[in-house]
């Protein structure tokens, strides 16, 4: 179920990037994307109730490996965070120039190449 | 002791790159030093790496736990090409890039560029991949609006948002493939395949992984940006871009997650050959109507990828319905070899295109011609070029494409050998209307002023144009030991790849 509705942020940013005019939202429709990609590798490691993934001393680990948190994916998530934040800066810089070259934002008008 | 070369191989680039943008802010011939200096450096250590073979665990970190890096055979055919083109490229820019300000910050992006794409190399961890991927992808990003005029801006949003489209996809796959098994380490993955474990969860990820990496290659129906974003960048960079990018990011990485992690079944290879067919027939029909002497080559470039598919993708068929593995090793051999042939004369191509619009001042070939008396050199290297990638004899384009079609027709696959070759014809076509407009005919009145463009670009133009008539030596028994036979053989071994590189560790 959950895994449905981290699949339905991916397809809205997916539409976002796809449909939308205006290249801020495009870049809008990116982050949202990357943020259901960051979701679902979390929400793979999520357990209901689970403990943090630190093993002190006094621990019994088959027990711990039962109830802990996958602790892998937070990290992963953690360096694409810092990945899309690059992408997103980059993009954003590079509306920001579209904009002094052409003074819009509406894709439609920025149609300089055949494609 | 080889091995522990091979971090270097990433951390020079990386370094390198921290370095130049550091110091060489006021001058810009240290820049050019710095650059040549990385780039040369690399080209070394790739050439003392070719015969090793190994595993290099970061940190002492053992896998699964920690990240490895492999270097078998195809991560050093693609080492050497990556590192050969970027060398030659470093060259053209000492003087192209003149035109341009900003010289650190652009040799800066070139070796991030540079170091992401050895990183995808030689990784043998998935999400490490990744990593090294959007790396190098950004650093692409960034070249591609380098001029910061109108098209250059746009041609670089629009490779931006479907790139990065992507790159999404293979974080997808990556984290399907961690949910399926609970590891990372692509070794590990292949020997869980390896004992016929066939889950549907892994045919998801395989299907995530084959769109975002056709994206990162412009494979045809996912390349609308590559027209736009290559002939937008500066003339080395879509060198780079043509030559090594979209194969270490795209191809490279598709075929070592197809073969040797997911493991190749007959749907696989099937969507391979006709991905590459589909590349290669319209590629070639939208190069033909280009009059952009750079789009043209772009277009070309899509083509060309088919033909390297094509090739993997046959063998990959012919291996997963039992057929006959010589017949199999032929078709892998041939899309590999074109794999480094293609590198080789689209660079040459696009830097002699560089050196015209150096020269001239445009890159609309209805506005060149009689360059024949000018520019000798770029016209010789051109000419070999268009050559190559035509496929006539002896350049190293017609053995390749001679391979995959010998590989074809054993196979039975007659069709696909007879397009293969009609494919070719097209592209002899459309590049001899290239050599036509550009070099012979009217020396235009505006253009009779202009001088051969600067001899280091000349240079740079010499060493690949030599690549290109010499490669077909690498087909012969001895070197073809070196390179080209433990590509083939490190993508037929498929999921075997994870009890080499686990007990080599």
């Amino acid at each position: 179920m959950i895994y449905t509705l981290c699949f339905v942020l991916f397809l809205i940013g997916l539409y976002c990037a796809i449909t939308k005019k205006n290249i801020v939202k495009i870049v809008i429709g990116l982050t949202l994307m990357e943020y259901s990609a960051n979701l679902f590798l979390i929400l793979l490691g999520y357990r209901k109730g689970g403990v943090a993934p630190i093993v002190s001393e006094n621990m019994n680990i088959t027990e711990f490996l039962a109830t802990s948190v996958d602790p892998l994916p937070q990290a992963l998530v953690l360096t694409s965070i810092v990945i899309g934040l690059g992408v997103t800066t980059l993009a954003i810089a590079i509306c920001i120039r579209l904009y002094e070259k052409y003074g819009t934002f509406d894709i439609t008008e920025i149609r300089r190449l055949k494609g | 002791m080889n091995m522990a070369l091979l971090p270097s191989m990433v951390a020079i680039p990386l370094g390198i790159a921290f370095f130049t943008y550091l110091l060489a802010r006021k001058s810009s011939i240290l820049a050019d030093i710095l650059g040549n200096l990385a780039t040369f450096s690399i080209l070394v250590i790739s050439i003392l790496l070719i015969k090793t073979r190994g595993v290099y665990v970061i940190g002492g970190w053992n896998p699964p736990i920690g990240i490895n890096w492999v270097l078998d055979g195809l991560s050093n055919l693609v080492l050497v090409v990556v590192a050969l083109i970027s060398f030659a490229a470093t060259i053209f820019s000492t003087r192209y890039m003149e035109q341009y300000t900003a010289r650190y910050k652009y040799y800066s992006l070139f070796l991030l560029m540079v170091g992401g794409m050895n990183g995808v190399i030689l990784t043998g961890d998935l999400f490490n991949l990744f990593v090294f991927l959007e790396v190098a992808s950004v650093a692409s990003y960034a070249l591609v609006a380098f001029g910061c005029n109108h098209e250059e801006l746009e041609a670089s949003f629009k490779y931006l948002v479907l790139s990065s489209i992507g790159s999404t996809l293979v974080l997808f796959g990556v984290a399907f493939v961690y949910g399926a098994t609970g590891y990372l380490n692509m070794a590990s993955i292949g020997g869980i395949m390896a004992t016929g474990n066939q889950n549907t969860i892994l045919t998801v990820a395989a299907v995530l992984f084959i769109v975002g990496f056709c994206i990162k290659a412009a494979l045809v129906p996912f390349h609308p940006w590559l027209p736009d974003a290559h002939p937008s960048a500066p003339a080395p960079i879509s060198a780079m871009l043509s030559g090594v990018l979209i194969k270490a990011l795209g191809v490279y990485a598709l075929f070592r997650i197809l073969f040797n992690v997911i493991g190749l079944n007959q749907l696989y290879g099937t969507l391979l050959i006709v991905l590459g067919l589909l590349s290669m027939t319209v590629g070639v029909f939208l190069a033909v109507g280009q009059w952009d002497f750079k789009r043209l080559l772009a277009y070309h470039s899509i083509s060309q990828m088919g033909y390297v598919i094509l090739g993997v993708g046959l063998g990959g068929y012919i291996l997963a319905t039992g057929g006959s593995s010589s017949v199999a090793a032929l078709a892998i051999l041939g899309g590999i070899f074109h794999l480094a042939n293609h590198a080789v004369f689209k660079s040459l191509l696009f830097l002699s295109s560089g050196s015209i619009e150096y020269s001239t001042g445009t890159r609309q070939l209805k506005e060149m011609g009689g360059l024949i008396s000018i520019m000798p050199v770029t016209r010789t290297t051109c000419s070999i070029a268009s050559l190559s990638i035509a496929g006539v004899p002896p350049f190293n384009g017609f053995w390749s494409k001679l391979l995959i079609v010998i590989a074809a027709i054993q196979a039975g696959f007659h069709a696909v050998a007879g397009i293969t070759i009609l494919v070719s014809f097209i592209t002899l076509i459309s590049f001899l209307k290239v050599l036509r407009y550009a070099f012979l005919g009217e020396l235009p009145e505006k253009l009779k002023n202009i001088k051969e463009s600067p001899a280091l670009m000349g240079v740079a133009q010499a060493i690949l144009a030599l690549f290109c008539i010499g490669m077909g030596l690498l087909l012969l028994p001895g070197p073809r030991e070196f390179l080209l036979e433990p590509a083939v053989n490190a993508l037929i071994q498929g999921v075997e790849y994870a009890r080499i590189v686990l007990s080599g560790s």
